[in-house]
């Protein structure tokens, strides 16, 4: 990375807060506060409050905004009305990943998508380049970066909904907005702070409750400084890099550069459930359609260590319980929740069943684990 | 934050220290060290009777996040670990010159002292 890397409107925050800084998609980050584990549980059993102003925000606006974004999204963007989001992939013709995003509608052709910092330049490149392509004969729509004047913090864990309304107000009482906290799961509106416009929607990435709200970077302070006065209530803690990875490993959410890739196509990866395949065309559909008649070779697998070892890591090897070579590690790592190893792995189909008991190869010798269902951790 | 750096041990660039009675020495990594891995999660040890080399990579420290060796500041033979860490990787956290011991060995070079660093070196190296 040659670049100098770049500091969030919150790093000053970081710094005085004690958060430990480190490189992250061109960023610099904080890994964690007090510690990993302390901060996971945090968010499991109470709140934590993470910057994720690194993200990338971009808005696709205009008459043919649906219908572009039908054409290079896997997801259903027909489903969407004013107000709902949902979780989707934008995919290279062969279905390999380029990204896995976020995509609100504001209004009918208003769009919101939220895609990850370290591949804002690809999507950018990916999605100006397919709007030439595609919209000679398609309406007018509107591409707008807004990732270095937006900025976004969320706030994740049980007690979140309890104190979020004590932090924005609504925009207008007279029209239909809704209390923050009677927002359903991908369900996003329009508040201020300050009279300052945000937008918060109903997601995350750890698997607990909670929001992202989108803001202007100018107020992206003062929400963080505002959310942890009113959040002291409910126990809200910052929280950094390192718990969030721990968080959504345990729930296997994928992480780009881990588990997707434009050498992994997202049925490879167990998410078909956000691919439409019999809806409208979008770029990969047919590949992935193929594949799909073809049958997977490959599969992405959570396991658990079953006894006492190190934690696995991303490239460690998988072995069947034969001793035979099957897959690699993408994403591993000590769960702050269950007191094990855990991770994710993408391994030959054959062996990919629920049950089946794996190994993993640390420092030249083998640990036995069990391949689980997902999400590797539940809540009771 | 300022770490502990007791004056009666030697200490290694790699962040070792290193307690020496007769011509046993004790091995741990000091408690800079164990700042900045943060709370270890698993520690893996080398077997009894392995003989080290100075600057040999004997040990692995794991945090949540990351894996990291460690180097023996003495050459020796491993004569007896710290059984104690593979239940409580976290004793190195809390007392890095005590509980938090890794291992001990037999001393076979006693030069290896020579290159060793005394507390006040280590307190310059780590800049507390």
């Amino acid at each position: 990375m040659a670049n100098q890397l770049k500091r969030t409107a919150l790093f000053d925050r970081h710094v005085e807060l004690g958060g430990r800084m480190v490189p992250f998609g061109g960023w610099e980050m904080p890994v964690q506060y007090s510690s990993i584990k302390d901060e996971h549980l945090a968010v499991r059993q109470h709140a934590g409050v993470f910057d994720i102003c690194h993200m990338g925000e971009f808005l696709v606006e205009g008459p043919s905004a649906r219908n572009f974004l039908n054409s290079i999204l896997s997801n259903d963007v027909q489903k969407l009305n004013p107000g709902q989001g949902q979780y989707t992939l934008m995919c290279q013709k062969n279905g390999g990943v380029i990204d896995d995003l976020y995509l609100y509608c504001l209004q009918h052709d208003s769009f919101l998508l939220i895609v990850n910092a370290s591949r804002l330049e690809e999507d950018w490149q990916w999605v100006s380049n397919q709007k030439e392509k595609l919209t000679s004969n398609m309406g007018r729509i509107d591409l707008d970066n807004k990732s270095d004047s937006l900025g976004a913090i969320a706030i994740q864990g049980p007690s979140v909904r309890s104190w979020i309304d004590d932090c924005f107000s609504i925009e207008d009482p007279r029209v239909t907005e809704q209390d923050i906290s009677k927002l359903q799961k991908n369900q996003i509106g329009t508040y201020l702070f300050d009279s300052k416009k945000v937008w918060i929607g109903v997601t995350g990435y750890t698997g607990e409750d909670g929001f992202e709200i989108i803001a202007p970077n100018e107020i992206i302070p003062e929400i963080w400084d505002s959310l942890l006065a009113k959040g002291h209530i409910g126990c809200l803690q910052p929280a950094g890099l390192g718990a969030r990875d721990t968080l959504r490993t345990e729930m296997c959410y994928p992480l780009y550069g881990h588990e997707l890739t434009t050498e992994t196509t997202p049925l490879e990866a167990g998410l078909g459930y956000f691919v439409d395949l019999n809806g409208d065309d979008f770029i990969g559909k047919q590949a992935l359609i193929d594949q799909k008649s073809k049958g997977l070779t490959k599969k992405l697998i959570a396991f658990r260590m079953t006894g006492r070892s190190a934690p696995p890591r991303p490239e460690y090897k998988v072995l069947s319980s034969e001793g035979k070579d099957i897959g690699t590690v993408s994403s591993g790592t000590s769960s702050p929740s269950l007191s094990a190893g855990i991770g994710m792995a993408f391994v030959d189909a054959e062996h990919a069943k629920i049950g089946n008991l794996i190994e993993i190869e640390i420092r030249g010798r083998s640990f036995p684990a069990e391949i689980v269902k997902k999400p590797i951790y539940r809540k009771h | 934050m300022s770490s502990i750096v007791p004056d009666i041990l030697k200490y290694a660039k790699t962040h070792e220290w290193v307690k020496v009675e007769g011509d046993i020495a004790t091995i741990g990594i000091t408690d800079h060290a164990q700042a900045e891995l943060t709370e270890l999660v698993f520690v893996e040890l080398p077997a009894i009777g392995r003989k080290l080399k100075f600057g040999e990579a004997c040990a692995v420290v794991e945090s949540v996040k990351t894996a990291s060796d460690i180097y023996s500041p003495i050459t020796g033979e491993v004569i007896e670990i710290n059984e104690e860490l593979a239940d409580n990787p976290g004793a190195v956290n809390i007392d890095a010159y005590n509980d938090g011991w890794f291992f001990k060995v037999r001393i076979a070079d006693s030069n290896d002292m020579e290159g060793l660093m005394s507390a006040g070196e280590y307190n310059d190296l780590i800049g507390s």
